[in-house]
């Protein structure tokens, strides 16, 4: 009865360990085999740079995706315009106060304009920025923003090859400069913020005419800033100085484009050089509408906004 | 079955990445964004086989480094997440899990993909980043994943107990 009885036992206890393998074999070769696929993705995708052979399947991804990104990004919109409706007798008399300052502010300087056309007439003839104008602004929208734990700041707006946009275009939004065009879908691209720290902006300092580079500081805070280096060693740049893109009309980024002011200026003498903090003029964590620059005369398939602010 | 299960998690795995991408950026904490797919991904791996699981994590992973507004080399979030599939497979206790254990998991899983995603990054050097700058990071995420886990985790759980009836703890 004894003998019977532990065997049965041991027959549920083997039956258990059984079902107790089954499922918790650890499937070391499919681990093996997937880890090997995804470094063998990594090796595909670095070593061989912006030829990758994953920008196909990029591509795809983004075509089945980008309209979904789309209407997600439509529908939650009401939703995220909530707060603004909600907002206490407080904070609009803090608003009050602060649109008065800086209506005092505005002030000052259409008192100052006169100075500063001329100043302004000046960098033109220089940079020959003036005769730059052809150029159309595709209006588009943010509709998907890449999280910081993936460590990229980049956003994918709602227009794509079909509104006459392309690769390393220049976007702007009525601040300043957002960043550039990395890849396009039928229906939507993908934008490097100039935050990012892989991006790299040709900058020049408004008021000495000197260049330089702005790198992105990686982070969403407005205060921690670009970096900026001048080429130029001897120059300092000056504090609340107005840095524009340099630009080419064939690179990714368009000349004038105001990047943002100099906030702080450091030397460093280990390295002979000149290092600016610039304070961008655009709010990164607040996107939403902004302007892919396209050639005059691009065929889109919304309105496009030309140079001399007419709507096409 | 097996055909309409990987169609499910795939859709689920798809709607959780255009929901994160595209409407939590609205409430997001300096960019820091709940990570919904490997939510997916860990309730498939406290719930069915490991082989789907880790199948499920590196196909998860692969579409959010390859979805629009990735830039970041390809192949990172697969790496983390077929990882983070394989340890909470292994991890999994044999009754059903309660609260404490589900929250706990999110919270180890979350922890282990954000730092093992972040730490490919440092090898490829792929972005710069201070390590402060990756701690908050990592952080964050863990808070943001383990506030979410009540109202994401049970019908996810419920739904791949649904479709693998054989493999779904009693």
């Amino acid at each position: 009865m004894g003998a019977f009885g532990g065997q049965e036992g041991r027959e549920r206890r083997w039956r258990g360990l059984d079902r107790l393998e089954a499922r918790h074999r650890s499937p070391r070769s499919l681990l093996v085999a997937l880890v090997l696929a995804s470094i063998t993705v990594i090796t595909l995708d670095v070593s061989s740079g912006t030829r990758s052979p994953l920008e196909p399947v990029r591509r795809v991804v983004g075509e089945a995706l980008g309209p979904a990104e789309s209407v997600a990004a439509g529908a939650a919109r009401p939703f995220t315009a909530v707060p603004t409706w909600l907002r206490r007798r407080s904070d609009l008399t803090d608003q009050v106060r602060e649109l008065e300052a800086s209506n005092a502010e505005l002030r000052s300087k259409v008192e100052l304009a006169g100075f500063e056309r001329n100043r302004l007439e000046q960098y033109d003839g220089l940079t020959s920025a003036a005769t730059d104008l052809g150029h159309a602004l595709v209006p588009a929208r943010v509709v998907a923003v890449g999280s910081r734990q993936s460590q990229s700041f980049t956003v994918t707006i709602d227009a794509g090859s079909t509104a006459g946009v392309g690769p390393d275009m220049t976007v702007v939004n009525n601040d300043g400069l957002v960043g550039r065009v990395l890849r396009v879908t039928r229906g939507t691209a993908t934008v490097l913020l100039i935050i990012d720290p892989d991006s790299t902006v040709g900058g020049r300092v408004g008021s000495s005419m000197e260049i330089g580079f702005v790198h992105g500081s990686g982070s969403l805070d407005a205060d921690a800033g670009l970096d900026l280096r001048l080429v130029d060693d001897a120059s300092v740049p000056s504090r609340e100085d107005t840095v524009v893109t340099w630009g080419s009309s064939s690179g990714p980024y368009a000349p004038g484009v105001p990047i943002g002011s100099i906030t702080d200026v450091y030397s460093s003498l280990r390295e002979a050089s000149q290092r600016a903090v610039v304070k961008p003029f655009v709010d990164f964590s607040a996107l939403d509408v902004v302007g892919v620059m396209v050639p005059s005369g691009t065929d889109s398939d919304r309105a496009i906004i030309e140079a001399d602010g007419s709507l096409r | 079955m097996t055909r309409f299960r990987w169609v499910a998690a795939l859709g689920a795995v798809a709607l959780a990445l255009v929901v994160q991408v595209s409407v939590f950026p609205h409430l997001a904490w300096h960019g820091i964004v709940p990570n919904l797919c490997l939510l997916v991904v860990v309730a498939a791996a406290m719930t069915v086989e490991a082989p789907f699981a880790l199948g499920l994590g590196f196909a998860a992973g692969l579409l959010l480094d390859l979805a629009p507004p990735a830039d970041h080399v390809a192949g990172r979030w697969a790496l983390a997440f077929t990882v983070v599939a394989f340890l909470v497979a292994r991890l999994r206790q044999d009754s059903r899990p309660n609260a404490l254990t589900v929250v706990g998991t999110v919270a180890a899983a979350s922890f282990v993909a954000t730092s093992f995603f972040a730490l490919t990054g440092v090898l490829l050097s792929d972005p710069a980043m201070s390590v402060t700058g990756l701690l908050e990071v990592v952080l964050v995420a863990v808070l943001w994943d383990v506030l979410l886990t009540p109202f994401v985790l049970p019908p996810l759980m419920k739904l791949f107990s649904r479709l693998s009836p054989q493999w779904a703890v009693q």
